[in-house]
């Protein structure tokens, strides 16, 4: 009986250079980066890559050598995410983040955010009026390490040294914030993060330290201390409880995904809503760098209630205009197919 | 890096076929991709965690040796707060952003995080995936870590939590971890295989070979029992091969009622020889639309009473 060549050895000997060649270049980015990639190699990869796929898909109906199929099939998952799965610089993502993609995903989740608000507000109303009704309700609210000495038995003098004095150095006021910045946005990612959890710890923490400002104010309006202490928290406070509650809507957002994911799958309405979280997260971050320099210096370096209230008022607006404006019209999905949410193929070929 | 066969073959299997997934691609054609084994990916962690402990003990170092020769406190504690800070939060993110998905330990354990849609990786997916270890794992650790000793159900509370959120890849068949499904990604296995020589290639030559097959011969053995053969020729050379190559040729020649008047003949060029004629049969059948898996399929098809039970475990 005569053989013929294989037509699988004649296929390899013809397609094999090519093989080879792409090979040589997904190791060669592999170690040393997209970068290292010369003009004219940019250009062959995605040929190159197009053969690839497409002799494999010949190899897996005619070829029954093993070897070949399974460098065949490690090949093409290598090209294929380096053709389809490499990111854009660097610069652009920066900017994009902060003109488009922050404000965009601020407003996408602005029912969750008001959410966060709301049951801060009603932590804070709760706090407030139950210290005032009874000074013993304030140790349920306020860690004592949190207080500093402001309980509802302090002086009147001593809580207004609080909120005038404060420290003095330059050097003082950058560690003061610093520690504030690391503290509030480990809290903030916290809040996002628990949003998976079905945001029920995010919905609890923000009533608790809702409660915690409530009593806080309690004790400084039974002294005829309110709008000091206002001004004093809301210089920075505009800016910090912004944040936070983005931070805490964001959570709510990704609660939101699990329980009514829409049309989408569960899995997939998360990892849609999980996009917008991660944003407002970042974004959140960023705010409380903000924040925190606001308190450091803003704070201690302006000592007049008025002027601490201008500030917070032109932080607000600030926020509020950059919410609402920035970034409105642009770019739209050109097909929801390419959006996330959609199911991903699963198929085990057995 | 590579590791030493020792210490990865546990852990490594070759033909995970619960991690087989398909992708489509653009180009209508399915990428084949292999989910990383949860072994792959606790190691990967762990690697991680190791790395980065170590470099904020070195911060440590570094600024405790600053306190020493005595540079102002307040701006070494800024320092400290704000670079521990962002190197915690940032080690995972920044590394998987600059090295396509890929940490220390990922490269290590050659796995990588891809889209699950097979899109490019964003920063934002990132950041959301490297968010969630916070709650996963971090959290509850530092919860477990700080125990006091005093109050039983809030240790069990956080043991739990952490049991629940770290065993999330074993309760679902993606192996995604809670990051994974927010940030819509998954880990995979980045192998690389390497183009052996085919084993025909001698065989290309007519007067190579020596032994020939009719239809009735070949007809025995499926693709199953092909590529069982290919890998049994690939294995390097060693007395174990030999033996194992003598043993599987007297099985194939006792199958086929191989007629060799009597002569010694070298196993190794018999297998060859076989393997080429099989492969060319069954590629040839394969091409008329009859893809035959294996030898059970072909005992039914061809069945000769006394031999379709023979022989399970042969070549």
């Amino acid at each position: 009986m005569a053989e013929a060549l294989l037509h699988s050895y004649r296929f390899r000997r013809e397609r094999g250079d090519g093989w080879q060649e792409l090979e040589a270049l997904v190791q060669k980015v592999d170690s040393a980066g997209l970068k290292s990639l010369t003009a004219e190699e940019q250009l062959r990869i995605p040929l190159l890559y197009r053969a690839c796929v497409s002799s494999l898909s010949v190899a897996r109906s005619l070829s029954l050598d093993a070897n070949l199929l399974q460098y065949l099939e490690s090949l093409a998952r290598r090209a294929y995410f380096l053709v389809y799965g490499s990111r854009r610089g660097f610069g652009p993502l920066v900017r994009n983040f902060f003109v488009r993609d922050f404000p965009e995903a601020v407003r996408q989740a602005a029912p969750m955010l008001i959410l966060a608000a709301f049951i801060c507000v009603l932590g804070a109303i709760s706090g407030w009026a139950l210290t005032l009704a009874d000074g013993a309700w304030f140790e349920a609210f306020v860690p004592l390490e949190l207080a500093g000495g402001r309980t509802p038995d302090a002086s009147r003098e001593y809580l207004e040294g609080i909120l005038i004095g404060g420290q003095t150095s330059a050097s003082g006021y950058t560690f003061f914030s610093s520690y504030l910045f690391a503290h509030n946005a480990k809290v903030s990612m916290l809040c996002v993060a628990l949003g998976a959890l079905l945001g029920l710890p995010v919905l609890f923490l923000m009533f608790y330290n809702g409660s915690i400002l409530g009593a806080m104010l309690a004790v400084h309006t039974s002294k005829g201390l309110g709008v000091p202490f206002m001004g004093w928290l809301m210089i920075h406070g505009v800016t910090e409880l912004t944040a936070i509650f983005l931070a805490a809507g964001a959570g709510f957002h990704l609660a939101r995904a699990i329980i009514f994911p829409g049309r989408a799958s569960r899995l997939g309405a998360l990892a849609q809503a999980g996009r917008t979280a991660a944003i407002l997260a970042v974004g959140a971050i960023s705010m409380l760098v903000v924040a925190a320099l606001l308190e450091g210096f803003g704070r201690q370096l302006i000592q007049d209630t008025g002027v601490r209230f201008m500030v917070a008022f032109a932080t607000l607006i600030f926020w509020a205009a950059y919410f609402f404006a920035s970034g409105r019209g642009s770019e739209v999905p050109l097909a929801p197919w390419l959006v996330d949410g959609h199911r991903p193929y699963r198929e085990s070929a057995a | 890096m590579k590791w030493p066969s020792f210490l990865r073959e546990p852990f490594v299997l070759d033909d995970d076929q619960a991690g087989r997934r398909m992708m489509p691609s653009p180009e209508g054609v399915m990428i084949e991709l292999r989910l990383a084994s949860h072994a792959d990916r606790l190691l990967a962690l762990i690697i991680d965690l190791l790395i980065l402990n170590g470099v904020l003990i070195l911060i440590l170092l570094g600024f405790v040796s600053m306190l020493v020769i005595e540079v102002n406190p307040a701006t070494v504690g800024t320092l400290y707060i704000l670079l521990t800070f962002f190197v915690r939060v940032g080690y995972f993110l920044a590394f998987e952003m600059l090295w396509q998905g890929r940490t220390p330990g990922k490269r290590m354990m050659s796995v990588r995080v891809v889209d699950r849609q097979g899109r490019a990786l964003t920063a934002m997916a990132l950041a959301s995936r490297n968010l969630m270890r916070e709650v996963e794992v971090f959290m509850p650790l530092a919860l477990l870590l700080s125990w006091q000793g005093n109050d039983q159900l809030s240790f069990l509370a956080a043991l739990s939590w952490l049991g629940v959120l770290v065993s999330m890849p074993l309760l679902n068949r993606d192996r995604l971890r809670l990051g994974d499904m927010v940030a819509g990604t998954w880990v995979v296995r980045t192998d690389r295989k390497s183009l052996e020589e085919d084993l025909t290639a001698p065989q290309q030559a007519e007067e190579v070979r020596e032994f020939r097959f009719s239809d009735a011969q070949l007809d025995v053995y499926g693709v199953s029992e092909l590529q069982v053969l290919e890998k049994l020729l690939r294995r390097e050379e060693s007395p174990r091969k030999d033996s194992a190559v003598s043993e599987v040729c007297q099985r194939i020649r006792e199958k086929i009622d191989w007629q060799d008047d009597g002569r010694s003949i070298d196993s190794s060029a018999f297998l060859r020889d076989y393997y080429a004629a099989l492969r060319a049969h069954l590629e040839r059948h394969a091409l008329f639309g009859d893809r035959r898996v294996d030898k059970r399929t072909l005992a039914a098809r061809f069945a000769k009473p006394a031999e379709a039970e023979h022989g399970t475990d042969g070549a």
